[in-house]
């Protein structure tokens, strides 16, 4: 194996990771917009802002990682991608800003309208960000980047039927490991309640990811033959082990095991992103560009190497620890905002209620 | 990849691609610079407090790290936009250089996991560890926001100075050397620079606000002691930043000759060459200032008879736009000078044993303090950005072949102003809401003690 690959496979961990962990808190801000009125929805959102409030931004630094090993090993393929696809990944950039932005200032908001707004961005903002990223990666994966400066239509490489599925199937996989997520999280916190409440929407969200991927697969067979094709040819396995997961998923959760669920969920969502790599292996940007021709030179290769050795070393352990923190703590004290102040995600009350209510 | 090389015009997508990349990184590096002053900043109030068993030093460690905790986030989207904005705005950059330039990335990435990682724990240690394990927890936070600093500084000092890579034929890098690309000529100085602002603009920043709690008549011991705790990291800090600044100048003027008569102002090469406080460059000219005979000769060289490079032998599209740099040079170095007097007045009241809070005029000026440190910062960056061009890599790579050929950049710019002018606003009328809260706590808290007293 050549150290392109093995950086490759590094920059393609980052990506699972990031689609796993980024995507199940961008899931979560799905069922926050969907959990209804503010005296309704606000179990459920507590719950949600409890569970993704710490590790957030740990998670989302998995993107940050993706993108440093994308411009620094194969830094042409970087350029013709953030150039020919501005407009999703402007639009992306600006969800991330909302988003992060929303759900800092939440607990802060002094006032129910502000507390009201920060939430309805934060949520929107959730539903919009996956979208386009999803779509940068369909426009990536069916081969509509070409090498070079902006050398792609600003429109038509990512205003495809492969773009609108990746995205739409971006949304609904986030939506989708929150809802299986989140079930462990209620059991954690002993609300046999809101355990069945998001039991039931995950099991809804599997079966429509589930759906969605089969449909999508003759979109890929009209759109991106290309793709379909090699997908079907070479990451068959993979496809099959994603349905497998899925479906096994399907049953823990109905059983009520949630931790299970939660691990195949992951499963099954990481077998469809290694599909892809698969698939566009050895080519980083389809029939344009290979990992090799890509790739910079080989110090370069070995400097990210060696600096991957040393952050598996530190961040490994810290965020076992972060997690390990997380599980062990949540709703010992309480939860939401940063600390004992008093925190709500739409309580319309006093706020010596809303304190109490927790 | 030769795809990538130069064209010969100016492209229409330049200044607006300059304009969005400015104003998204004057903001972030506002917060950046929190991200480093303010975690050594609560550890010393925490470790003050659990030593002293001061509950006054733990709960204004506790507020601080929560304001640690909001900026935090606000940071770590606009990094994000900043790392997408690398790829859509400067593709010509990245593609050819980012096999080098990407290296110093690569590591702030590795440091800004660590902090991601840390301030959490940090934050949710206050409940759910012992004080001791929450108070070490929080040394990492401080390392990896200086680790991280360092190496965003160096990849910007990369630009200034390039080195620790081969160009190939086709015009990208076809090899390199790692640690020469990370310690290159402008790490040091610019590096140690950065941390030493970061630390002035939080310490600074944070003293301002109780500084005008102190105007306003709060006069008790959580208040004095949240302006003493910043403001004496950040006024002790105050003298090196002025010696590396120096020496930086220094360096300027060695390594970018161009940068350097931008900053002072040196329109004719020769010995002798004067200091000019204020003015401007018209057709050439020096217009208006003051002028000190022979001082920039003598910084430069310590003698008036140093000959200091002036812009009749640079070439006119090698020139940075000299007006904008020297003015920001001025504010800078005046912003930073005065700080030298603020702390020598704060050590005289200090020696003379005088009650700070009675000290109206001197909190007057500490009050201001933070906003100027902010200025003195964005000055800071626009001596060392605009003072670069028109190179984006310093002799080797010109801004105007960077850019993006995507159209839409205008369109992205005003729509990042209104973003990034809205996230601004937020961000301080949810400081603002913090901090009421914390006074009404605060107010409940001390009448609540003064009517026990009162009854018991």
């Amino acid at each position: 194996m050549t150290a392109v690959d093995l950086v490759a496979i590094v920059l393609w961990i980052g990506v699972t990771l990031y689609a796993v962990f980024g995507g199940a808190d961008f899931g979560a801000g799905f069922w926050d917009l969907a959990a209804g009125g503010t005296e309704r929805g606000r179990a459920p959102r507590t719950l949600i802002a409890d569970a993704i409030a710490p590790v957030w931004e740990a998670n989302h630094t998995w993107l940050i990682f993706d993108l440093v090993i994308l411009w620094t090993a194969f830094p042409p393929a970087f350029a013709s991608i953030m150039s020919t696809l501005f407009i999703p990944l402007t639009l992306a950039g600006f969800g991330i800003v909302l988003r992060g932005s929303a759900f800092a200032f939440r607990p802060v908001a002094a006032r129910l309208e502000g507390r009201r707004m920060a939430g309805a961005v934060f949520a929107a903002s959730s539903i919009v960000t996956p979208f386009f990223l999803g779509a940068a990666a369909g426009a990536i994966a069916s081969g509509r980047v070409p090498v070079g400066n902006a050398a792609g239509d600003p429109w038509s490489s990512w205003l495809t039927p492969t773009s609108l599925l990746v995205g739409i199937l971006a949304v609904v996989v986030c939506a989708y490991l929150a809802g299986v997520f989140l079930v462990s999280d209620a059991r954690r916190v002993g609300s046999a309640e809101l355990e069945r409440y998001f039991r039931g929407r995950a099991m809804v969200a599997a079966l429509v990811t589930g759906g969605l991927a089969m449909a999508g697969i003759a979109v890929l067979a009209v759109d991106a033959p290309v793709l379909a094709g090699e997908l079907v040819r070479r990451g068959w396995p993979l496809i099959v082990a994603s349905a497998i997961f899925g479906l096994a998923a399907l049953i823990q959760l109905r059983r009520g095991r949630a931790a299970g669920a939660r691990i195949l969920a992951a499963g099954a969502v990481t077998a469809v992103i290694w599909g892809w790599g698969i698939a566009q292996y050895p080519y980083i940007l389809p029939g344009e560009l290979t990992l090799t021709d890509a790739a910079a030179p080989p110090a370069t290769l070995t400097a990210l190497l060696i600096i991957f050795t040393v952050a598996l070393l530190i961040i490994g352990p810290s965020l076992a620890l972060l997690y390990l923190l997380d599980q062990r703590s949540r709703f010992v004290g309480h939860g939401v905002g940063i600390d004992a102040d008093p925190v709500d995600t739409g309580d319309a009350g006093p706020r010596g209620q809303g304190d109490g209510s927790r | 990849m030769s795809i990538f090389l130069a064209v010969a015009t100016t492209p229409p997508e330049l200044l607006a691609a300059r304009s969005q990349m400015a104003f998204t990184l004057g903001f972030h590096i506002v917060l950046a610079c929190l991200g480093v002053g303010l975690p050594t900043i609560v550890l010393i109030a925490n470790g003050l407090g659990l030593w002293r068993n001061d509950e006054t030093a733990l709960l204004l460690a506790r507020r601080w790290s929560r304001i640690m905790a909001l900026t935090f986030a606000v940071g770590a989207v606009t990094g994000t936009v900043l790392s997408f904005e690398m790829g859509l705005l400067w593709p010509g950059l990245m593609g050819r250089f980012g096999g080098a330039f990407g290296i110093p990335f690569a590591i702030e990435g590795l440091f800004f996991f660590l902090e991601a990682i840390f301030i959490a724990i940090y934050i949710y240690g206050w409940q759910h560890l012992s004080p001791r394990a929450h108070f070490l927890s929080g040394f990492p936070v401080a390392l990896a926001g200086l680790g991280g600093t360092f190496s965003v500084v160096a990849a910007n000092a990369w630009m200034n100075q390039p080195a620790g890579f081969v160009l190939g034929p086709d015009g990208t890098v076809a090899d390199v050397a790692p640690l020469e690309v990370i310690f290159n000529r402008a790490t040091g100085y610019e590096v140690v620079h950065m941390f030493l602002a970061g630390y002035m603009v939080t310490g600074l920043l944070l003293a301002s606000v109780y500084a005008v709690g102190m105007l306003r008549g709060r006069t008790d011991r959580y208040v004095r002691l949240g302006f003493t705790i910043p403001f004496t990291v950040a006024i002790v800090v105050a003298p090196f930043q002025v010696a590396v600044g120096d020496v930086a100048a220094r360096a300027i003027f060695t390594d970018q000759p161009a940068k350097f008569a931008a900053m002072e102002l040196i329109t004719t090469t020769g010995p002798d060459q004067p200091v000019t406080i204020g003015g401007i460059l018209v057709d050439g000219q020096v217009v208006g200032g003051i002028q000190i005979p022979g001082l920039a000769s003598y910084l430069a060289g310590f003698s008036p008879d140093t000959v200091v490079t002036g812009f009749d032998q640079i070439p006119i599209d090698n020139q940075p736009p000299a007006t904008i740099v020297h003015l920001a040079w001025d504010m800078m170095v005046g912003i930073g000078t005065a700080f030298l007097g603020l702390g020598l007045w704060a050590a005289y009241i200090a020696v003379r044993r005088r009650d700070v809070a009675t000290r109206r005029w001197f909190l007057r000026a500490a009050a201001i303090s933070g906003v100027a440190a902010v200025v003195a910062l964005e000055s800071g960056w626009i001596v060392t950005e605009v003072g670069r061009q028109p190179w984006v890599v310093y002799l080797v790579l010109r801004t105007a072949d960077a850019v993006t050929h995507s159209p839409g950049v205008q369109v992205s710019f005003y729509a990042v102003v209104a973003l990034y002018t809205s996230l601004g606003i937020v961000t301080l009328v949810a400081l603002r809401a913090m901090s009421r809260r914390w006074a009404r706590e605060d107010m409940a808290a001390n009448g609540a003690s003064s009517h026990a007293e009162a009854t018991g």
